[in-house]
């Protein structure tokens, strides 16, 4: 409670901390904080049974204004302009349409040119800013994160309870800090420092607590990329991963639709400022890296946490410690059909994936693009590139970039999660590989039977020049002399 | 919501690590819109082994899950935990969930039951000595019992203290939020001007 903060003695705290003491509603003796929600992301895929139970139980959306809906799961990046083909993804997605217009709620459909996914719409439109806190039904709702907010992801029960509160009961999460020193080297991207980082932890590292990267290598990055860092938080099993805001936080909001203007914006800006893990506060768990020894870095096997250098091997689970860990790499050596010990430079691949919530921003396509210039995609691989959103798609075509795909001989698509998670007809077929800067690996994520590689966007471009896992310091020069 | 205080049914045991959510139900699955429906999405991929344990007879009538350790990694998807339960399953015993699932459980009235490595390493022993053996999950007591004799299970789960309420009480969340709806009131009444909106 606000008044009561005057007679609050001085107690260091961390951002989250102080993130989150801003949120509670009501704090008893035995049960969770209750806290308060700022904004609401909605989706077709784990919304509806959450309006039904509004339906049922005769409630309405509490805050129609703090919550926002849009199309990207389910939906076709190719004919985007026609009907869905497939009668139950319609349905799904109608359902979204006949909830939000019913109940108030403000939606992006497809064809709209604020639809997108969910994580990159949010901070693209300006509504997500430092200091709130933002859930959503999808656990990569870390991504907000890279702002300074408090988010996470939830399931359908609680995307009912926000509709129709505004509110969450939680339970305070332990927090740690994870900072990274130096400087990412030229080649290496957040991307890379976040699987380094999880292959470090393992998937089950974080569990439990809310991690704050920092240091001067995680200053350094654009907002891009520390969204990229963000959003696979819950990837080692962080409740939220945060970073606190600064200049290029602020920077990148401002003039967005939605973020504050004149007087509102000194004052934003003012609280954000205070937004800082103070010099003397504790976390309940720190973990230090070097961002300067670290390399492009791929995934051999089904989680995030089994991965290796671009330069290393196919590990052999005989050399592995832990029997767990043994079993695991076996069975996923298994499903991966790999033989330890095969560099991952030898691995070709069929398809190569570039989007997602992860890697699907404007600074990602660029990134594509300069690998891709002037070069072609191999002769057996497949290349798709989808923009995260509508926005981002506008904006790539307005600089070209669409050309430079087209040209490389890869399929510019509609805006969407596509083959990150293969509910929409983008997937892979069983046995398939692809090299893909989505988030998860997991078994059939892409598709049934496919096998996942998961790499930064200038590997996925290189791969695909190649076909097999590569860095751009692989390709050979373009000839032509057409790259400046 | 149901009231869950002890349940007793037969002990499946899933002898894997990690175990996320797309193992749990593959997205292709996802696109019911209602919370039924969902036993036919769960364990899809295992599903087509025949020897998989859903697979054998009694492990396919089960309804005590006990799994390796990160169980219900990766997405948010709560359609895990419906399929679990769609299918019969009342309970599931776990080393470590991963949060949101263990959130999602306590939500939609399927115990999450975490227990030591150790105590589902002699489960997975029991269960597969001797099949169809029953587990009782007792929320009550926080105790899993199994077996007889000198192999007999019994130990304590953890669970937190405001889910076993809940669960105990068969308690609506958003209805006790609810009946603090002043608190909600006072708080929105003093949030800055500056936070954003999605209508104008
Ligand atoms: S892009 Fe992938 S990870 Fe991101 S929201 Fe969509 S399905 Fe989830």
């Amino acid at each position: 409670m606000p008044e009561e903060q005057e007679v609050e003695i001085y107690r260091a705290r961390t951002l989250a901390e102080k993130v989150w003491e801003e949120h509670v509603v009501r704090r008893a003796d035995g049960e969770p904080d209750l806290l308060y929600i700022d904004l609401h992301l909605i989706h077709e895929v784990t919304s509806p049974q959450a309006f039904d139970g509004l339906r049922l139980a005769g409630r309405r959306v509490r805050r129609p204004d703090l919550t926002v809906a849009t199309e990207d799961h389910n939906v076709p990046t190719v004919d985007w302009d026609k009907p869905i083909a497939d009668p139950v993804s319609r349905t799904q997605v109608e359902t979204l349409r006949r909830n939000a217009e019913e109940f108030g709620v403000r939606l992006h459909p497809l064809g709209d040119k604020e639809q997108g996914i969910v994580h990159i719409i949010g901070p693209q439109l300006g509504l997500t800013q430092p200091g709130m806190t933002i859930v959503c039904g999808d656990s990569h709702t870390s991504t907000h994160g890279a702002f300074g907010a408090l988010a996470f992801g939830i399931g359908t029960s609680e995307v009912e309870h926000v509709l129709a509160t505004q509110t969450l009961p939680q339970s305070r999460p332990k927090t740690m800090a994870v900072t990274v020193n130096g400087s990412l080297p030229d080649g290496v991207t957040a991307k890379d420092l976040v699987l380094t980082l999880i292959a470090h932890t393992g998937t089950g590292g974080g569990q439990g607590y809310v991690v704050e990267y920092r240091g001067p290598a995680i200053e350094e990055l654009s907002m891009e990329g520390r969204m990229t860092i963000c959003n696979m938080s819950i990837e080692w099993g962080a409740k939220a991963g945060m970073i606190a805001p600064d200049q290029t936080t602020f920077d990148y909001i401002e003039g967005r639709p939605e973020a504050p203007k004149g007087a509102d914006w000194d004052a934003a800006v003012e609280h954000w400022r205070s937004l800082r893990t103070d010099a003397d506060a504790t976390f309940d768990k720190e973990i230090v890296l070097d961002a300067s020894t670290m390399t492009p870095f791929v995934t051999w096997g089904t989680n995030p946490g089994q991965g290796v250098p671009l330069g290393g091997a196919v590990p052999d689970p005989a050399d592995l410690e832990d029997a767990d860990d043994r079993v695991a790499a076996e069975k996923a050596l298994e499903y991966m059909a790999l033989e330890a010990g095969t560099p991952m430079r030898e691995i070709s691949v069929d398809t190569v994936f570039v989007g997602s919530c992860t890697n699907g921003r404007i600074e990602d396509l660029r990134l594509a693009a300069e690998v891709l210039r002037g070069r072609t995609v191999a002769a057996d691989t497949r290349l798709l590139v989808v923009p995260g959103s509508a926005r981002v798609r506008l904006q790539a075509e307005d600089e070209g970039l669409d050309v430079v795909f087209k040209e490389a001989g890869a399929e510019w698509r509609g805006a969407g999660c596509s083959m990150c998670l293969g509910m929409n007809p983008d997937q892979l077929a069983p046995g398939e590989r692809s090299a893909s800067t989505s988030n998860r690996n997991f078994e059939g994520r892409q598709g049934k039977g496919g096998r996942t590689h998961l790499v930064s966007v200038p590997v996925a471009a290189a791969t695909a020049v190649r076909g097999t896992l590569s860095s751009p310091a692989d390709l050979e020069p373009v000839a032509s002399g057409e790259e400046v | 919501m149901e009231k869950f205080t002890q349940h007793t049914g037969i002990g499946v045991p899933l002898r894997r690590s990690n175990v996320d959510t797309d193992q749990i139900i593959p997205a292709s699955y996802l696109k019911r819109v209602t919370r039924t429906g969902f036993e036919d999405g769960l364990f899809a991929a295992w599903r087509n082994d025949p020897g998989f344990v859903l697979n054998r007879e009694p492990y396919a009538a089960g309804s005590v899950l006990v799994a390796g350790p990160d169980f219900g990694t990766g997405s948010s998807r709560e359609h895990a935990v419906w399929a679990l339960q769609n299918y019969g399953f009342r309970a599931v015993v776990s080393p470590r969930f991963a949060d949101i699932f263990r959130g999602n459980s306590g939500k939609a009235g399927l115990v999450a039951a975490q227990v030591d490595e150790k105590v589902v390493q002699r489960l997975w022993d029991l269960l597969e000595a001797e099949p169809g053996t029953t587990v009782t999950v007792d929320l009550e007591s926080r105790t899993v019992r199994a077996g007889e004799g000198p192999d007999a299970v019994e130990d304590s789960f953890d669970i937190d203290d405001y889910t076993r309420w809940r669960l105990l009480e068969g308690l609506d969340d958003i209805g006790i939020t609810l009946s603090h709806a002043d608190d909600i009131d006072a708080f929105e009444a003093a949030r800055p001007s500056y936070k954003p909106v999605t209508l104008h």
